[in-house]
Formats: C-alpha cells, sequence, structure tokens
C-alpha cells in the first residue's frame, strides 16, 4: 500500500504546507476553535472528522480567508495568510451550501475560475470538457443549476473547485448528498485526482468509512480541539481516548479500575466476573479509573467455552442483527452490560448455529483491544 | 363552478375598472367638441331606436387623433415625456440602488426598520410631499439657505420651476418602486455566492459585477418598470415644480381637459399615451413571468 510509504508526518526534515499555530476562533463570546496546533503535509488526503458544530468548517473557512483567527497563525507554504485575501490563495474550497451561480449554466459555473486567471477559450473550453466527463455531467452542462438534482449539483459544485486545479483543495461534505454507489466512485475518482494532481486535500465529513477510505490522516475533533490526529487504522485500533473509539465504528467500552499483573494490565470490572487482561505500552497505576474498548469483529462468539482463550465471559444472545455478509450478536452478560460480536457469515444462514437466548461464550486475546485512560 | 368564480373575479375587475372606463375614453376621443354638458357630441340615445344608434356611429370619427398630427406640441410633449421618464428613471435607479444594497446588507435585526424607513413617506399625502419640495428647492428654501449659509454660493439658484426640480421630485417620489424590488431580489441572495466568486478568484468589484448584478437583475429590471411607466404620465410633479419649459403629456392632458374643455381632444392624447404604455407594461409582464418561471 502507498500508505505505508507516505508518511511525511514522521520526517522531522519535511516542511509542512499547512501549519495552524496556536489557533483560536471565536464568534462572541463562544469558542468555535480552541487553541489548534496542527501540520498538514503536502499531497496529504487529511480528513477532518467530528459531529456536526465542532468547527470543521470554520477550520476550513479559515484556510480558504473567508475568516480570520482571532489568535494564532495560519501558514501555508511557510507564508503567513492573515493579510491574504482569498481571491490570492491558491486555494480553493468546494462549500458545503455548494454555492452554484444560479444564474449561469453548469458548463459556465465550471469555467468561472479559470476565466477568471484570463485563460484563452481553447483551454477553458478542454479543461471544463474535463471536469463535465470527470464528473459524468456532460450531459447537463447547458442546464442551470435549478434544473438538475441535488447530487448532479453536489458534482457541479466540486467539478468548480477542482477545475483551477489548486494547490489545496478544501472539500466540505463534498459527497453528503450522494447514493452510495456514487459516493464510493466519487472517493475513488478523488483518491486518483489527488495521485495524478498531488493536489493536497483537505475533507471535511462526518461519514466516518468515507474518512477512512480516502484519507491519508484523520483527525477527529471535538468541541474546537483535534482530539487525535493518526491514520486511518492507527485510529481504528489504536483510539487514543472513549470518544475516538466510540465516534470511529462500532466499539464495546468496559470501564473500571486497574491492576498491573506482570507485563500486563487487568481491568477489574465487576465482582464475580474474571478480571480482562489487556496489553498496554501506557502505565496505568492500581485502582485507576480504566475503560477497556474491543471492536465486535475482535470477539469470537461460540456456543462451547473455548479451551485457550486470555479472555472469556458467559452471556446469552440478547438480539442479531443480520447485515448479509456480516452478523452482529448483542449478548447480555449476568451484569447486565451488553457486548456486541461480530461474525462473518461464511455459511447459509440456515446453518448458523447460534440463535436468540442461546448461553454463549465470549473471547478475545489480550491484544485485541485497548486500554483507555479517558 | 368554483373555478369559474375564482377566474370571474379578476376579469369583473378588469373590465368595471379598466374596459369600459377605457371605452368611455375611446368613444368621447372619437366624438366632437361641442357647448354642452357634457362637452361633446354625438351622445348615444337607444331610446331613438336602430336608426339612432346608426346616426351615433356614423357621426364618430378620427379627427381629433388627426389634429394630434397637426400641432407638433402633442409629439414633442410625448417626446419630451419619455425622455424625462427615460432619464428620472436610470436617475432612480442610480440612487435606488446602493440604498437597496445597503439595506440588503445591513444586519438582519435593522432590515425591517429600514424597510419600514423606505415605506413610511407613504403615510403622507403626495402632494404635501410635493408642496415641501417646493419649499425645499424655491430661491428661499431651505436648500439655497443651507448653501449660502455653506459658503458654497452668492446668491441662490434657481431649482424651482426647472427640469431639474421636476426630475429630483421625480426621483424622490418613485424611490420606494425602485429600492424595493432591488431589496428584495439582493436580500434574497446568499452570501456565500460571492464567497464562492472570490475564492475562484474574483475581487470584490468583480465579484460584484458577476454575480451580484446578474443575481439582482429581475429586481433592476422590475424596479424600472414601475418607476418608468407612471412617470411617463406624472402631471402632478411637473405642474408644480417644473416651469413653462417643462413640457410633459400629462401636463399637455390636464390643459386640454380643464383649461381648454375640450374633452375628445383631451380623450385622443389619453388614448395614445395609453397605446405608448402598453408596450413597457407587456415587456414588464413578461419580465415577471419569465421571473417566476425561473423561480417554480
Ligand atoms: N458566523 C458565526 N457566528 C456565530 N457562530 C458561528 C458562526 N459560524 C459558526 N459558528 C458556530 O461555530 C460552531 C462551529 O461551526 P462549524 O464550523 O460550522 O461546525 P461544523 O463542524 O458542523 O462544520 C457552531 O457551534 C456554530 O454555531
Ligand atoms: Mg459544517
Amino acid at each position: 500500500m502507498t500508505q505505508c510509504a507516505f508518511a511525511p508526518w514522521n520526517d522531522p526534515e519535511e516542511k509542512p504546507l499547512i501549519q495552524f499555530r496556536n489557533v483560536s476562533k471565536r464568534f462572541g463570546d463562544f469558542t468555535a476553535i480552541d487553541d489548534l496546533t496542527q501540520d498538514i503535509f503536502e499531497k496529504e488526503f487529511f480528513a477532518l472528522l467530528g459531529p456536526s458544530g465542532c468547527g470543521k468548517t470554520t477550520m476550513m473557512r479559515m484556510l480558504a480567508g473567508f475568516d480570520a483567527p482571532t489568535e494564532g497563525q495560519i501558514l501555508i507554504a511557510g507564508q503567513d495568510m492573515a493579510r491574504v485575501p482569498p481571491n490570492k490563495r491558491a486555494v480553493n474550497m468546494m462549500f458545503q451550501s455548494y454555492a452554484l451561480f444560479p444564474h449561469l449554466t453548469v458548463w459556465d459555473n465550471i469555467a468561472f475560475g479559470l476565466k477568471r486567471e484570463g485563460k484563452d477559450s481553447e483551454t477553458i473550453n478542454a479543461r471544463v470538457d474535463e471536469m463535465l466527463r470527470l464528473t459524468r455531467l456532460a450531459k447537463f452542462a447547458k442546464r442551470k443549476p435549478h434544473q438538475i438534482s441535488g447530487g448532479q449539483r453536489q458534482r457541479v459544485a466540486l467539478a468548480r473547485s477542482l477545475a483551477k486545479a489548486p494547490k489545496l483543495l478544501l472539500l466540505d461534505e463534498p459527497l453528503g448528498a450522494l447514493d452510495k454507489k456514487l459516493r464510493q466512485d466519487t472517493q475513488f475518482e478523488l483518491m486518483d485526482i489527488q495521485e495524478k494532481t498531488g493536489t493536497t486535500f483537505v475533507i471535511v465529513t462526518h461519514d466516518q468509512e468515507e474518512a477512512m477510505t480516502v484519507a491519508s490522516r484523520v483527525a477527529v475533533m471535538d468541541e474546537g480541539r483535534i482530539v487525535q490526529v493518526a491514520t486511518p487504522d492507527q485510529i481504528y485500533e489504536a483510539p487514543n481516548s472513549v470518544y475516538v473509539a466510540d465516534f470511529i465504528g462500532d466499539v464495546n467500552i468496559i470501564s473500571g479500575r486497574a491492576k498491573t499483573q506482570g507485563d500486563k494490565v487487568a481491568v477489574l470490572w465487576a465482582e464475580a466476573q474474571p478480571d480482562i487482561l489487556g496489553t498496554t505500552s501506557k502505565s496505568f497505576s492500581d485502582g485507576q479509573e480504566i475503560h477497556f474498548a474491543i471492536r465486535p469483529e475482535k470477539v469470537g462468539i461460540s456456543p462451547d467455552e473455548p479451551a485457550d482463550a486470555q479472555n472469556k465471559i458467559q452471556g446469552k444472545v440478547l438480539d442479531i442483527a443480520y447485515l448479509g455478509n456480516i452478523s452482529t450478536y448483542h449478548v447480555e452478560l449476568p451484569t447486565g452490560h451488553i457486548i456486541k460480536a461480530q461474525t462473518a457469515n461464511t455459511r447459509r444462514i440456515a446453518r448458523r448455529q447460534i440463535t436468540w437466548e442461546d448461553p454463549v461464550w465470549l473471547s478475545w486475546t489480550d491484544t485485541a483491544g485497548v486500554l483507555l485512560e479517558r | 363552478m368554483r373555478r369559474l368564480t375564482l377566474i370571474a373575479v379578476p376579469y369583473l375587475w378588469l373590465i368595471a375598472l379598466f374596459l369600459i372606463p377605457f371605452a368611455i375614453v375611446l368613444k368621447i376621443s372619437l366624438s366632437d367638441v361641442a357647448l354642452a354638458r357634457p362637452p361633446y357630441m354625438p351622445q348615444l340615445d337607444i331610446t331613438g331606436g336602430w336608426v339612432a344608434i346608426r346616426e351615433f356611429f356614423a357621426a364618430l370619427d378620427f379627427e381629433n387623433f388627426w389634429f394630434l398630427t397637426t400641432d407638433d406640441l402633442y409629439w414633442k410633449a410625448y417626446l419630451s415625456s419619455l425622455q424625462i421618464a427615460l432619464l428620472s428613471t436610470v436617475l432612480t435607479l442610480l440612487v435606488g440602488y446602493p440604498i437597496a444594497y445597503a439595506m440588503a446588507r445591513a444586519a438582519p435585526e435593522w432590515r425591517p426598520t429600514l424597510l419600514m424607513l423606505v415605506i413610511l413617506p407613504f403615510w403622507t399625502s403626495f402632494l404635501i410631499r410635493v408642496y415641501a419640495w417646493m419649499g425645499i428647492l424655491s430661491n428661499e428654501g431651505l436648500l439655497n439657505q443651507f448653501l449660502l449659509w455653506l459658503g458654497v454660493i452668492s446668491e441662490p439658484l434657481t431649482i424651482l420651476n426647472t427640469n431639474t426640480a421636476v426630475y429630483i421630485g421625480i426621483v424622490y417620489t418613485y424611490l420606494p418602486f425602485m429600492i424595493l424590488p432591488i431589496y428584495s431580489a439582493l436580500e434574497r441572495m446568499d452570501d456565500s455566492l460571492l464567497e464562492a466568486a472570490e475564492d475562484l478568484g474574483c475581487s470584490r468589484l468583480s465579484a460584484f459585477w458577476l454575480v451580484t448584478i446578474p443575481l439582482s437583475k429581475n429586481g433592476i429590471i422590475a424596479g424600472c418598470f414601475l418607476v418608468f411607466i407612471p412617470t411617463i404620465g406624472e402631471f402632478v410633479i411637473p405642474s408644480l415644480l417644473g416651469g413653462s419649459e417643462t413640457l410633459m403629456i400629462g401636463k399637455v392632458l390636464w390643459e386640454e381637459f380643464f383649461s381648454n374643455r375640450d374633452w375628445p381632444v383631451a380623450s385622443a392624447v389619453a388614448v395614445i399615451l395609453l397605446l405608448i404604455l402598453v408596450i413597457p407594461i407587456i415587456l414588464f409582464q413578461r419580465n415577471e413571468q419569465k421571473q417566476r418561471e425561473a423561480e417554480g
């Protein structure tokens, strides 16, 4: 995979393309961005992920130049952007509301930025046609924005922001209005464009699957702060907090007290239940509050007691969610906790051996989950 | 049945308040002036039966329209009215657009107040407001006193009873009709469009030309028609603020009607005026319809 090789954030020699330095943005006495420091490197596909209202759009608007930081500095290619107006930045933004010009046709919308550059009409024609092909809009070139569907409008907005081949492209929830198939196609298209053009992308999304698919790094935000920045697999496998673990994908959380046992840490979570054993590089003091997080697909489920599992708990099947390729079992423990376990449906449904109300065993290895302080 | 009543209401309205009066005026314009009451003939007398009606129609002719072409006062008055209406429309646009723009850009909580201020003059009589302008513009008026006090001028300017006063009066009176449609177009405009334009390389000024102006186009057109159409036939403003040089068809019409008591010629002037106005009214309707289709 290319992702393994591409890791400029690990290279101290590498100069970041974008630098947020202690940036805060306040609207009145409301803090939308709170003392944020973050580097984004050239050719990155940087995804901002977070609940609605956490400040993603505000970050984008500061990069595009529509809002100025209340405090701190934003540097692009080493240059302080404080005095640079939006039209002088080699940055294009795709707006969450699309912001298509209603009086112009699809074609003219896409050509708008190119015309401002004073390119000759042949270059403009070729470029617009290329964008129309890319976004599969050729048939609609002559239409006005109000004559096309929501998904098509979104593609026009995408095409318009791509047309100028900017150094930095900001995409604010670019694919939200597309149906699943087209969204996946467009995601790969974006990655392809990124590979071909070397454009740096900052993409806002609230779809974690999308972030995982396209991003070189994912930043999870909460209330104006970045909680964790890491590659998609690290974010998924090694979240640094319950918030991140919970935000990305499905997770089981069990809270308890820590107890060091050799090189492992035990979680004392319920009386009359075996402690949960986990490995961690962090150090916990005995008695400290600790959260154990484990993904459903890492929890094994079986009707019989597994022989050699480091962690095993007995429970009763409460519910089964059949999703076609996988099934999620909701298992109730005697303590009242509900644990989700996921298995791939390699067999036909009629031959499944576990069903509702069955007593089952849940098991996992001591490296399957992560131990979190908060 | 209900549909029929719904359709019938506006048509009845149109027939009662437009078509019937127009038919009466048209009939008078085809009559001859007479020293009688009403001062024209023939009069239709249905009691005389079929013969009387035939005689009545035989007596109607286009003499008055022919008369309008023999005296160049009339076509000069029409032309001058068009010219004054055109120039005042442009002036009203130049004054009204920035006001509408500022209103649409103002903080949302201020907008109802500003809108109120624009409409406020309608609460006092139009005639009183024009008289107030006479007070402002006359030789000893407020404006001259103020300018003398400032020392900008050493003797009073003659503004009242000139075309300048007419333009001031028209721009003042019709300004709300220009501001309101432009404001409503600008207010609906999404600010992110300007940001998008800047993002794509426009300066503030070119974003204004390429986005704001085209998007307020329908408001501009509507405002211009709303000023232009009534201004052509304007009579109060030129007769109170204008001078002898001010030639407007509304004034001519008034004089024919009340000073000369020549109702047939006055009616002919009115019929021609209406024909001239029909063209911009149709264009205006078409603009409104196109706008509705674009939004629909
Ligand atoms: N112009 C503004 N004035 C006041 N508050 C704002 C403004 N823009 C954004 N906010 C607030 O800042 C917070 C972050 O907004 P935003 O960046 O749009 O969130 P999101 O992550 O959903 O894109 C929200 O609570 C929003 O209400
Ligand atoms: Mg947003």
